[in-house]
């Protein structure tokens, strides 16, 4: 299956991209796919561990399980206001 | 998805009348890329029944930790964050039952030092309790809501985070 995977401030710069397709094995977890990610985009890794994950647009837990066309939303630390 | 209040009235003064004037699909919680206007913050929570509208006004300072800013660049997520900020809406309204009405914006994009990032527009028909209720919304925005800040400096840049 694929999702639609978005990055947004630091590490949408490491990255040079705000989005991505994203192949994974049918229900995989939020949990699969960062570390799935960070295969396949190691400049990603300094910015996994305090982030958060939302699933088309909400919050998620990391056991979270994916479907083909999700939008996972990979958020930094926020700093609105 | 953002609220939106289909057709409704509201009172402004034109001409020294009172006329009843067509406001429509305004939306309560947005994000946008053009300048904030407290007035037009403070006018989409307007209703006869208010005896009291308090506002936040978040403003780009010139400094962080004694280094200059020359300026901000806000990036959203724009969907989930008017969202985000729908959320805190209700959760207001959850916890103080006199609230009438609540606006938030959030202007994203390059900012200059001293524009508005945010404006907070919380009404009632009494006082008490409002002061509180914009306190709590600005503290859960910056907690939860999907917006980064990058301050540029004359010899750099920084994502920001008081999370």
């Amino acid at each position: 299956m694929k999702v639609k995977v978005k990055f947004f401030a630091a590490p949408r710069e490491a990255l040079q991209r705000g989005e991505v397709q994203h192949e994974l094995p049918e229900d995989a977890t939020v949990v699969e796919l960062v570390r799935s990610l960070v295969q396949a985009y190691p400049v990603l890794g300094p910015y996994m561990c305090r982030a958060k994950v939302a699933v088309n647009q909400k919050y998620a837990a990391v056991e979270t399980v994916l479907h083909d066309g999700d939008e996972v939303a990979y958020l930094p630390p926020v700093g609105g206001g | 998805m953002a609220m939106k209040w289909p057709t409704c009235h509201l009172w402004v003064e034109g001409e020294g009348l009172m006329i009843w004037a067509d406001v429509k699909t305004m939306k309560l919680f947005e994000v946008t890329t053009q300048p904030l206007s407290v007035d037009e913050v403070v006018a989409r929570v307007a209703d006869p029944g208010n005896g009291a509208v308090i506002t936040f006004v978040g403003v780009v300072r010139d400094n962080t930790e004694g280094r200059q800013v020359h300026f901000l660049e806000y990036e959203a997520y724009p969907e989930m964050a008017e969202e985000t900020l729908r959320q805190i809406g209700d959760e207001v309204r959850q916890r103080w039952k006199s609230v009438r009405g609540v606006a938030i914006v959030h202007r994203v994009g390059r900012l200059q030092i001293g524009e508005a990032s945010v404006v907070i527009a919380i009404s009632a028909g009494h006082r008490p309790e409002v002061f509180d209720a914009v306190h709590y919304a600005i503290d859960r925005l910056k907690e939860i809501v999907p917006i980064w800040k990058k301050e540029v400096w004359a010899d750099g840049s920084e994502w920001r985070s008081e999370a």
